[in-house]
């Protein structure tokens, strides 16, 4: 009998835990304000001798998700030198967040590394951060005759410092990972 | 020579029954009923004294020349009260008797088959008492649990060691700590146990999902951490240990203090603490491998015949680095790493812990109730509480470095209670109930998308345990458990993910607010899983040296939360993780043998199983997304039929009283039955030797040396192909690749002094590694990026008072 009692009073128990825990159901969670998401990589190429500025863009609004980034590449000029600067976002806040800001204030943390291949002749970076080493947030690009050309933009993140300009020398982490491909005319 | 041993024993114990007119024999051992350790030195004699005989350093007896009768036994221990036991002796008998130190078993002293004291009655079960974990004092759980054949770890460097059993881990193995199931997230790769190895007594893994009074999800197996026992006696007694780690260039320390009252009463408090800066593989440091880990515990209560309580309160905080090589951008970055060979950032030793790292607080409370009802069995009432939180920090841009990405705190509330009937001799009853709730809250304050999402879950259980003696050779077990669970979730999900996984059309009704306006959905999921699991088997014993056990256990898991709600980029391992909201719950049917036997000089045990699991949830790659980062593998959750096959092997043989060795063979195969694939992280096969020599007279020298050979994993799904912007062609990705075999070797060795009174001073040496052998091991998820440990050498003082 002391047994069935025993018994009873821990079930009454168990039933008073769980109606009193079932009822904070009210507020939503908020949505997380990502602060350091980059959606965007915009570089502006203005020729040097003065000319229309050309613009490429590299856009993956939805960061991780499944979405692949939307490449924009519009046709260069040949034989010319292009003053390039470089502009990072976070276009999932709105307004869109300015990252180049980020970039700059750490820029002895950052590198951008520039790759070419067809006719492109050069890209090399024109500032420098406080040790002197390149950073390539502005960069001259110089093209060839016309032909096809490739420039894939990479940023890394604590890369080795000074290097020799070759992703494998720089080392870190990829941050920006942009590959274009455009006609040179 | 095997053979020759066990006819000469055979004929031995033949000719000794013939020679006596009464022929009967009672064979025994007396055993610790908590770590079971034999007790050696214990009278076991007849009540009129003509036969007495006392328990050798195995804890055996055997008494010969009775008769078939009911003898009445006096069982005496220096440790424990004396005991008065009827036992009907009858042809060869043997019997198995459990001495039990805690004040509130003391009256408690059974013949074997006696209900319930072991975990299970058939299942496959390994323990280790407080002398082996005392040798891991600076080490974790998982590295201490490695001793037992078939358990292995998943690792994230040294320092974070995730307990396998039988090649399973995380969310299939449970782990009991003082009879809390713990609540600490593990169902992440990279989270280890939150439980400090110091404030354990003795820790018992049973190998599969038998234990039903634990849980009936433990596919993997259960893993019980016991207290230390408690005397009852007007005494004060403690123990210090000191630990001296040269890889690491730190240490711990542990002290534990214990006061106990004759009536019953009884306080232990608990603390280590435990500091390494960086660790070194042979050829360099392993930048940022740190660790800073603090643990302590009360437990306090009182025990008497009729009824006690008792309440614990443990804590945990650790602060783990990760390998700074390990934190990686991409695909191109990953491949860079595997192609290196070695870490791509190495720097002067530090004790800073950097980032990437992690932090863990882990409070566990828990207050229990008992009574014993006289002619009927035991009652007992339990609450716990457990709070865990979880922050990891990541390489970050702007100031943000010490600012966690992922913060998450778990809160759980369990109710339980049990009711033992253990006054039958042939057939025992365990039932008992259980509720529980669940919190889970992800800070937004992270600036980092959730990985886990806000939750809410609650768990209602039943269960009961038959246990039947069936003649003198025979216990049968049976067993049934019902578990309903309910997950209530509160995630938001990025449009262009929730309508890319289909949710839009199966799931739409479970959008509670449309935030197109980030691209983004808040979504409450509230599943239900009802699970059922089962368990039978049976024990044979016919003689005094061995035991052939079966058991049969179903089990059944829900989904956990990373296998539901994971939706987004993982950095260590640079793969983009996708839980399914579709996963149902899986079932594992597993069969397990163990052969034991067990002779003065030798014995050895062999315990095969398989394990067949109907919905296996299995994480694996499945394409490539791209971002503006790079390409990243995408790893989602599969449910498959799935095979698990193996052989757990160890012996022992003392070559004389000075001399003996320990052998040790484990293998398991783990099969994709649908796509005819073998199955990721699946250990390889592993051999280890060991030769000890023991001189008591010279302050109880002992020294061991330790052979492990571990073979290369040959069984691995394929590789995947992954674009490489870098290179703008396909390459193969090696990440699933093993590493080559390998073979370390070690050692131990340890003296006893005794400094007067009842304090003794014990010195132990313990080397790891000794060679410097490189070497990479398949279920480290850092073998992609730096060879693991070098030498280490750990120099121990324990101090009993």
């Amino acid at each position: 009998m002391k047994t069935i009692k025993y018994l009873s009073i821990l079930l009454t128990s168990g039933l008073l835990f769980f109606s009193c825990s079932d009822d904070d159901n009210g507020g939503n969670p908020a949505p997380v304000n990502e602060e350091e998401v980059i959606t965007t990589l915009n570089i502006t190429l203005t020729p040097s001798g003065g000319g229309t500025a050309v613009t490429f863009s590299y856009q993956d609004l939805d960061a991780d998700g499944p979405n692949p980034p939307v490449v924009s590449a519009p046709d260069l000029a040949g034989n010319t030198t292009y003053n390039a600067t470089i502009e990072v976002l976070n276009e999932t806040e709105s307004p869109a967040e300015d990252i180049t800001a980020e970039v700059q204030a750490e820029d002895d943390e950052h590198q951008f590394i520039f790759e070419i291949g067809g006719s492109v002749a050069s890209a090399t970076a024109t500032d420098t951060d406080g040790d002197g080493n390149p950073v390539g947030l502005s960069f001259d690009l110089v093209t060839n005759t016309a032909g096809a050309g490739t420039l894939t933009v990479t940023l890394r993140h604590e890369p080795t410092k000074p290097n020799d300009g070759t992703l494998t020398g720089a080392g870190g982490e990829t941050d920006i990972a942009a590959p274009f491909t455009f006609t040179i005319n | 020579m095997k053979k020759f041993l066990f006819i000469t024993f055979y004929i031995f114990t033949g000719y000794m029954s013939f020679s006596q007119d009464c022929e009967s024999i009672l064979l025994g051992s007396v055993i610790d009923y908590h770590d079971k350790t034999p007790l050696k030195r214990a009278i076991i004699q007849t009540l009129d004294g003509s036969k007495r005989v006392i328990s050798d350093t195995n804890g055996k007896f055997k008494i010969y020349g009775l008769c078939d009768a009911t003898y009445t036994f006096e069982i005496s221990h220096p440790e424990c009260s004396t005991v008065l036991l009827n036992i009907d002796v009858s042809g060869k008998t043997e019997i198995e008797i459990k001495l039990e130190h805690h004040l509130e078993e003391l009256e408690e002293v059974e013949v074997v088959g006696e209900v319930l004291f072991d975990q299970t009655n058939s299942a496959q079960e390994a323990t280790l008492n407080t002398k082996k974990l005392e040798k891991f004092s600076a080490a974790t759980l998982g590295d201490a649990l490695k001793q037992i054949s078939g358990v292995s770890s998943l690792n994230t460097g040294a320092n974070i060691v995730k307990p396998a059993i039988h090649g399973l881990n995380g969310s299939r193995v449970l782990i009991l700590n003082d009879g809390v199931r713990m609540q600490d997230m593990e169902w992440g790769d990279e989270h280890a146990p939150n439980i400090d190895v110091n404030s354990a007594g003795s820790v018992t893994v049973v190998k599969g999902a038998s234990a039903l009074q634990y849980g009936g999800d433990a596919i993997g197996g259960v893993i019980v951490l016991a207290k230390n026992h408690i005397f009852k006696s007007d005494t004060l007694f403690g123990k210090t240990i000191v630990n001296g780690v040269f890889n690491g260039r730190g240490g711990s320390i542990n002290s534990e203090l214990t006061k106990s009252f004759e009536k019953g009463w009884f306080v232990t408090g608990q603390a280590s603490y435990r500091r390494l800066g960086d660790q070194e593989a042979p050829d360099y440091i392993l930048s940022n491998t740190g660790v800073k880990e603090f643990g302590g515990s009360v437990h306090f209560g009182k025990n008497a015949l009729e009824w006690g309580w008792d309440a614990n309160y443990t804590y945990y905080d650790a602060e783990i680095a990760i390998l700074r090589a390990s934190h990686i951008g991409n695909v191109d970055d990953l491949i860079r790493s595997i192609n290196s060979g070695e870490p791509l950032v190495i720097r002067d030793f530090t004790y800073d812990l950097g980032n990437p790292r992690q932090k863990v607080r882990h409070h566990l409370g828990k207050l229990k109730f008992y009574k014993r009802f006289e002619g009927l069995g035991k009652w007992d009432l339990q609450y716990d509480f457990q709070s865990n939180r979880r922050f990891e920090f990541d390489v970050r841009r702007g100031e943000r470095s010490d600012r966690a990405s992922i913060d998450l705190e778990l809160t759980t509330h369990t109710i339980s209670s049990n009711f033992k009937w253990d006054a039958n001799k042939k057939l025992n009853l365990h039932v008992g109930l259980l509720g529980r709730y669940q919190d889970n809250f992800a800070n937004p304050d992270t600036g980092v998308r959730r990985l886990i999402p806000d939750y809410e879950k609650y768990d209602l259980g039943g269960f009961t345990i038959a246990e039947y003696r069936l003649g003198q050779n025979w216990v049968l077990d049976g067993g049934f458990r019902y578990d309903f669970t309910q997950i209530d979730a509160k995630k938001f999900y990025r449009i262009s993910r929730w309508e890319e996984r289909g949710y839009d059309e199966d799931f739409q009704d479970l959008v509670i607010e449309d935030r197109s306006d980030i691209g983004q959905l808040l979504v409450n999921p509230v599943f239900d899983y009802h699970n059922y699991s089962t368990t039978l088997g049976a024990q044979f014993s016919k003689d005094n040296t061995g035991s052939f056990r079966f058991n049969y256990a179903l089990s059944q898991r829900a989904p956990n939360p990373a296998e539901l709600f994971s939706d987004g980029l993982h950095h260590s391992a640079a793969r983009i993780e996708l839980g399914d909201l579709r996963l149902q719950s899986e079932t594992s049917h597993k069969i397990a043998l163990t052969e034991t036997r067990d002779f003065r000089n030798w014995g050895f045990t062999v315990e095969p199983y398989a394990n067949f699991i109907n919905n296996f949830i299995i994480l694996e790659p499945t394409g490539v997304e791209f971002t503006i980062r790079g390409a990243f593998p995408v790893w989602s959750y599969r449910q498959t039929n799935a095979r698990l096959l193996g052989v757990d092997i160890s012996s022992f043989i003392n070559w004389n009283d000075f001399v003996s060795t320990n052998h040790q063979f484990a293998l398991v195969k783990g099969k994709d039955l649908d796509l005819d694939i073998p199955l990721i992280n699946i250990p390889s096969a592993n051999f280890g030797n060991s030769i000890s020599y023991k001189k008591p007279k010279w302050n109880n020298f002992q020294v061991n040396l330790r052979s492990n050979y571990v073979f290369r994993q040959n069984e691995f799904p394929a590789n995947i192909e992954v674009f490489s912007p870098d290179g703008a062609v396909d390459v193969v990705l090696e990440i699933n690749t093993p590493p080559p075999a390998y073979h370390l070797l070690g050692l131990d060795s340890q003296l006893e002094f005794s400094l007067g009174g009842k304090t003794n001073l014990t010195t132990s040496l313990t080397i790891n590694n000794i060679l410097n052998t490189n070497y990479r091991e398949y279920l480290n998820r850092q073998r992609y990026f730096a060879d693991d440990l070098g030498t280490n050498i750990i120099l121990q003082l324990k101090i009993n008072y």
